[in-house]
């Protein structure tokens, strides 16, 4: 416990509670419109911004918002028209995001170790600026998430009802890729590029094991995001592993044990249910006389 | 003569150069219930799509409650029925969650739902016999009764007009009764329907008005016509394939 005195230790801590419970409560949206890999692609975007920002001696991670959320609007755009060659567009988007990502950042004096914080995150590096950065993007991400659920639910849930119920839909499509890119953007620093997407769907993918409605499901997720953080945190700080996959580990044996808990518990109720209630059997439709 | 509500005035709908409607008009007036009837294909679930503005014309205008729909903004007026719950949901969802989202027309974005929004749900979910399931997840639900879920959602907006995309198809009896019993509540009380169907079951005795689309225009307008050859028997199972009308998009919710 002694190495949370240490104030890298306590920024790292407090920047991995914040995506922890920022990252799921926007993953939950691009998980219900099965775009649960989208942040991924956005991330290597990121990458670019990540390497202009070194290249151009600005803040990389302000760059990188940029880079990542002109990048996650163009992805927007192409899901809106629907076109089945948009799968060929994101491809050329990704790609091309972690091809420019690492060759900026080769052409700028940054060692091979910064390329490695940005692939893989590298909290114990956070310095005051940046756990400011995380502090206040998480929260306008969290605020925007949570006043805005019935909207996104319904847009997420049913595009075209949401479009005959008058809403925005296409200004919350783009607040949605927007807030995507900030997202990733933010959680670069705790698990890097390659692990993003799993803080924000793996929480949510666990959540659902055992909840029944939307909103029980939000909570859940950033509840177990929050853990995940937080312990895998403290396993990285005693164990001395890397910080951005123990986190993500974490929230995979979340998974892993809720998965397993809830077939437990379901087995067990239809078991009590059909004890409890002798199980009526439907008439049949037609009775035939045989001849 | 009351108000009109829905003016189609010589539509033309076209996918990719294939032409779907050439030259539809249609007037529904308030309080009428008209079923839009027509083989798999004829256009039918296009033409309420157009009314709705989902689907651009390539000539002629649509018109709602008296203004051109593109700047139609009273969407509260209005109740959408689509034929099924949309593939969206990689999350679960329950029953009262999704009619919730049929008060955001009225309701805006930003405002949190009151108790007027909480009621209004309630109501909607007992004129469709679900009130016993408002806690359940959707996918939990049978066919009949996500069905009924659609409709709830499109009454708790308390809407004056009902637009419905083949509500009955492939729904089981005591749902298309449920079904048929909140349809006559809301016309009871003044509402207007406009109704796909391709077959009309316990909804026939409801509908004052019948259209038939075929070959991309109408070629009936009047009294409900009745069936024909095999399918007047009153045990024809009207059952076949529905054929997917809309492409699907592959990153479409």
């Amino acid at each position: 416990m002694e190495l949370f005195q240490y104030p890298y230790m306590q920024r790292a801590l407090v920047g991995a509670l914040v995506i922890g419970l920022a990252a799921p409560a926007l993953g939950i949206y691009l998980v219900q419109r099965r775009l649960a890999l989208i942040g991924d692609g956005v991330g290597h975007m990121a990458l670019t911004g990540v390497g202009a920002g070194l290249l151009l001696n600005r803040s990389p991670v302000l760059v990188a918002v940029i880079v990542a959320s002109l990048g996650a609007i163009t992805v927007e755009l192409v899901r809106a028209r629907g076109r089945t060659s948009g799968d060929l567009a994101l491809a050329l988007l990704f790609y091309g995001g972690i091809a420019g990502g690492v060759m900026l950042v080769g052409l700028s004096d940054s060692t091979s170790t910064s390329l490695n914080s940005y692939l893989f995150g590298s909290l114990s590096t956070i310095s005051p600026t940046d756990l400011t950065t995380i502090v206040v993007l998480g929260a306008a991400i969290l605020v925007t998430m949570l006043a805005l659920r019935p909207a996104l639910f319904a847009i997420c849930h049913d595009e075209e009802y949401a479009r005959v119920s008058g809403l925005p839909v296409r200004a919350l499509n783009l607040l949605l890729a927007v807030a995507t890119a900030v997202t990733v953007t933010i959680a670069m620093r705790a698990v890097g590029v390659l692990l993003i997407s799993a803080l924000m769907v793996v929480p949510v993918a666990a959540a659902q094991q055992v909840t029944r409605g939307f909103r029980s499901t939000m909570t859940a997720a950033m509840t177990l995001g929050l853990f995940a953080a937080g312990s895998g945190v403290y396993v990285a700080a005693n164990a001395d592993t890397a910080p951005g996959a123990s986190v993500v580990l974490m929230a995979i044996a979340s998974f892993a044990v809720l998965a397993l808990g809830g077939v437990a518990w379901r087995t067990l109720r239809r078991r009590r249910v059909a004890a409890a209630v002798p199980s009526t059997v439907e008439p049949h439709e037609v009775v035939l006389s045989r001849s | 003569m009351s108000a009109p509500v829905i003016t189609v005035t010589r539509a033309a709908i076209g996918y990719e150069g294939r032409a779907v409607l050439r030259d539809v008009s249609l007037t529904v007036t308030a309080g009428e219930v008209v079923a839009v009837l027509g083989a798999n294909g004829s256009g039918k679930s296009t033409l309420t799509r157009a009314v709705l503005g989902l689907v651009p014309l390539s000539s002629g205008s649509v018109a709602l409650f008296d203004q051109p729909v593109r700047r139609f903004r009273q969407w509260h007026r209005i109740g959408y029925v689509p034929q099924r719950l949309g593939a969206g949901g990689g999350v679960p969802a329950t029953v009262r969650e999704v009619v919730a989202a049929g008060r955001l027309a009225r309701r805006g974005i930003l405002r949190p739902p009151g108790r007027a929004d909480r009621r209004a749900v309630e109501t909607a979910l007992a004129a469709v016999d679900l009130a016993d399931r408002t806690g359940d997840p959707v996918s939990t639900l049978s066919g009949g009764q996500q069905q009924r879920v659609l409709i709830a959602r499109a009454l708790a907006g308390e809407p004056e007009l009902l637009i419905l995309d083949e509500p009955t198809a492939g729904v089981d009896a005591a749902s298309q009764e449920a079904f048929a019993g909140a349809l006559q509540d809301f016309v009871a009380d003044g509402g207007t329907v406009l109704l796909v169907a391709h077959e009309l079951g316990p909804l026939r005795p409801l509908i004052s008005r019948a259209v038939v689309v075929h070959a991309g225009g109408i070629a009936h307008d009047g009294p409900v016509p009745e069936p024909a050859g095999h399918h007047a028997d009153p045990d024809h199972d009207h059952v076949h394939p529905h054929g997917p009308n809309e492409p699907a998009g592959l990153w479409s919710a």
